[in-house]
């Protein structure tokens, strides 16, 4: 079919023709008519179809994948899991960022506190009104239950998600929520009573979707006027940083243009007494750009592929994501910086201990979480690692 | 050749693979470069020293008298041979803007695997923002996935539950569309007072793109997808975090996409390697990264990211719920908070408006805190759920201003100030704070952020 078609465009670009030959292109054409038409009708259906894209997935592919859970309940796991149960399980895997009670307020805002028993009856939390209110917990906020299951089973513990079963995760639950004096010690939480706990849930009518930022057309809250001359009387200053916040975010001549109509202002310095003017400026553009902007320079134009030794510390803390266990000075996963420098600074073979622990792991120090093995580590980048939290925290 | 040229600054000169330059014609040319550049390099010692010494105002006379340095000393750029092709086989910026990159704001988050990163908009031009500058907001940290194991799953209300390799994806018809991504918390620093002082803090949780991939409504089509049951899709991410959002089936059968492709190559691996979803004019987190699974349901999910995290607390004490429109909004970025003016005169006063419900009809300029407003020129292309550039020419008189920009989009809705919106949401919702910005311009040309009342 497909030669015949060539056949008629070699033929049909031939001025003279012979009548034999014209019997038989009127014949070709009319296949070649015919196989054009096959053919974009072959290609429409393609459109619809794309055929050979995608499979048909399979039950096991679907429910290992399908796992969350809806306010209605549909994909909640069966299973269960005692209050008593939860203690040592929230112990090993939850209070090192949450606090023994829930608490906590170190690495992430609480998740027990700020509810009362007339929130629980009312299903409405008092204290969300009250601005005085220091922090807002989970459960202060959280109306549906399944929210929080669908949480715990879906991305915790922060640093091992999708680590606890189902009997796990009831147990882990029921517990946070005997910590918000929700459920009684002896509680056992499962599949089948999770409708009812939904009723004692302290926020559960605390959830509005009236509102018009959802569906495209829905009405927005305000209706701004476009004035455009005299539109206000006084301009009145009712916000601005203060002086003592002048340096908080660093620097901002470094985080600008050394050149170009507007520079960064120096922040390490009090505001200049009056307009710099263009010498000053293009001085400064010339030589006297901060020199930890040339170094940063440098960080920056460092090759992708520069052997990691070469890296500052403390870039390659970042970069090997030490950061997720360990920060500066409080306690996450893992003992801050300042806590294991305080340790091991004078022991004499510290050094080499830890960078043994760096590469290898370690467990049973400093809690339950083991450190894992970073053997993807060079010996010289753990020393450095080490030497650096040693020395410099 | 090669040991003959080593030790040179200019070094890693190697003859074309043709080798159409001849040794000695090469050795001429090298050694000439280097004469220059040395006696360069001893010129602009002097200058340097002249300089330090003298102070700008015989700089200044200097350059009144003779000319400007810059012209009369040769450069080594001009004057030396610059570096080979694919010396940077990907080309990275140059040194001197490397103080325009991502940061974080000081103690915002407590955790940097569940934190965000903004985008330097005080440097930026245009509506594109430089994918390497892209602001980040992750949950449970990034990672990069190997596209060769990342799957697409559909399942739930349709006809036939599917399974899509990239190799399946990338090979649909695709398209390429300009949107905005903003977070719903960009500005929510803001809402009670001010906080940050620039607008790489302030504003700095939106970038825009040209994004490639295929519109959503074509898998779902190809999967029997059951639009009379099916009210809402789920979307689910990859990571640890399990990103999960609900999103209206009127706007999944709508406008969103699945892409793999920004700025004309694959997806950065902090925003969403090798596949994330793009619903354009909602909040962020709706386009989740590192995208595995879809599901059609007859119910929103109500999950974490939209039960715990991402709701709007009122006054009133109840929180919105489901909130995802990216109300209109404007900023000026040049001049802006944290800036230095050097002179009095003319500036070029830009900046970025959006809206998440359609195009950037106008832009309004007051340079006087709001009483008297000027027309600003828009930039083109102005495309719907994208960043539109404004500029307008500014005489600066060297007095005390306070800037502002107002955008008017498609649908006639004007950006509100601060006041108007605390009236109706308070002051502690996080989310969703499109007020106008202002920012004060002191007769020392520092430039800070405030409100206005």
């Amino acid at each position: 079919m497909f030669k015949l078609a060539k056949t008629f465009a070699a033929t049909g670009t031939r001025a003279y023709l012979k009548p034999v030959k014209l019997v038989a292109l009127v014949l070709f054409s009319t296949a070649a008519i015919l196989f054009m038409v096959k053919e974009g009708t072959a290609q429409n259906t393609t459109s619809n179809q794309f055929n050979g894209l995608g499979r048909t997935a399979t039950p096991a592919e679907v429910k290992a994948w399908d796992i969350d859970v809806r306010p209605d309940l549909k994909g909640l796991p069966v299973g269960s899991g005692k209050v008593q149960d939860g203690q040592p399980i929230w112990e090993n895997k939850c209070a090192s960022c949450h606090g023994t009670f829930g608490e906590s307020n170190e690495v992430f805002t609480p998740l027990v506190g700020g509810t009362t028993a007339e929130d629980i009856k009312r299903g409405r939390v008092a204290s969300l009104t009250d601005p005085k209110q220091p922090q807002r917990s989970t459960l202060m906020k959280v109306a549906t239950i399944s929210s929080l299951y669908d949480y715990i089973y879906r991305a915790m513990p922060w640093n091992a998600p999708r680590s606890l079963t189902a009997d796990d995760t009831y147990a882990v639950l029921a517990y946070m929520l005997n910590l918000a004096e929700i459920l009684p010690d002896d509680f056992e939480l499962s599949n089948k009573n999770m409708a009812e706990v939904q009723q004692l849930m302290p926020n559960r009518n605390g959830m509005t979707r009236e509102h018009g930022m959802w569906q495209i057309g829905d009405a927005p809250d305000v209706k701004a006027v476009a004035c455009m001359s005299n539109c206000v009387e006084v301009v009145k200053i009712t916000s601005s940083l203060p002086d003592y916040a002048r340096n908080a975010h660093e620097n901002l001549a470094e985080q600008n243009r050394a050149y170009g109509p507007f520079r960064g202002a120096d922040t390490t310095r009090p505001p200049v007494a009056k307009l710099p003017g263009s010498e000053l400026g293009r001085l400064a553009s010339a030589g006297s750009t901060p020199t930890s902007s040339a170094a940063m320079a440098s960080a920056t134009t460092l090759p992708s592929g520069t052997p990691a030794t070469l890296m500052p510390p403390a870039d390659l803390f970042k970069k090997q994501n030490c950061f997720a266990c360990h920060a500066a000075s409080s306690k996450l996963v893992g003992p801050s910086l300042v806590e294991i420098a305080a340790k091991y600074k004078s022991q004499t073979d510290s050094e080499a201990k830890l960078t043994e622990k760096v590469l290898k792991g370690g467990a049973g120090v400093w809690g339950a979480i083991p450190m894992p093995a970073q053997n993807q580590l060079s010996v010289a980048d753990a020393q450095a690692l080490v030497k650096w939290i040693l020395t410099t925290h | 050749m090669s040991k003959k040229f080593s030790g040179l600054t200019f070094g890693r000169l190697r003859n074309a693979p043709e080798h159409f330059l001849d040794g000695d014609l090469l050795a001429h040319v090298s050694q000439n470069g280097l004469d220059a550049q040395r006696r360069n390099f001893i010129r602009s010692s002097f200058l340097g020293a002249l300089a330090t010494a003298t102070g700008a105002s015989a700089l200044a006379q200097n350059t009144a008298a003779v000319g400007d340095p810059a012209i009369l000393n040769k450069q080594i750029w001009a004057t030396t041979l610059g570096k080979p092709v694919a010396a940077n086989p990907y080309g990275i910026p140059s040194k001197y803007e490397a103080g325009l990159v991502r940061r974080e704001s000081p103690g915002l988050t407590r955790v940097s695997a569940a934190s965000v990163s903004f985008t330097p908009l005080q440097g930026l031009f245009g509506m594109i923002t430089p994918s390497g500058l892209h602001f980040e907001r992750h949950h449970q940290g990034w990672y990069e996935i190997d596209p060769a194991l990342h799957r697409l799953m559909i399942n739930g209300l349709v006809k036939r539950e599917m399974i899509f390799t990239m190799e399946d994806l990338m090979r649909l018809p695709s398209v390429s569309r300009i949107h905005f991504i903003e977070c719903g918390a960009n500005t929510g620093l803001e809402w009670g007072n001010v906080a940050v002082p620039t607008v790489q803090y302030t504003h700095g949780m939106i970038s825009c793109s040209e994004f490639t991939g295929v519109p959503l409504s074509t898998l779902l089509d190809l999967c029997g997808v059951d639009l009379k049951k099916g009210k809402y899709i789920l979307a689910e991410g990859a990571d640890g975090s399990g990103m999960t959002r609900t999103i209206p089936i009127e706007a999944a059968m709508d406008d969103v996409l699945v892409v793999w492709g920004m700025n004309g190559e694959m997806l950065r691996p902090e925003n969403g390697y090798p596949l994330r979803l793009l619903v354009p004019g909602a909040q962020g987190v709706s386009s989740v990264k590192w995208l595995r699974r879809i599901e059609v349901g007859d119910q929103p999910y109500a999950s974490k990211d939209e039960a715990v995290h991402y709701i709007d607390l009122m006054p009133n004490g109840l929180h919105r719920q489901y909130t995802s429109i990216q109300e209109c909004k404007s900023v000026i970025t040049t001049p802006s908070g944290g800036q230095q003016l050097l002179t009095k005169g003319f500036y070029n006063v830009s900046g970025i408006a959006w809206s998440g419900r359609g195009t950037i009809k106008r832009v309004d300029v007051s340079m006087d805190g709001g009483k008297n407003w000027r027309e600003a020129r828009l930039e083109g292309p102005i495309l719907t759920k994208a960043i539109t550039r404004f500029n307008i020419n500014w005489d600066w008189d060297g007095s005390p201003a306070i800037l502002q920009s107002r955008a008017i989009d498609s649908t006639g809705y004007v950006q509100p100030p601060i006041n108007m919106l605390r009236e109706v949401r308070g002051t502690r919702s996080i989310y969703h704070n499109n007020a106008i910005q202002s920012w004060k311009l002191d007769a020392n040309g520092e430039v800070s952020n405030v409100q206005v009342g």
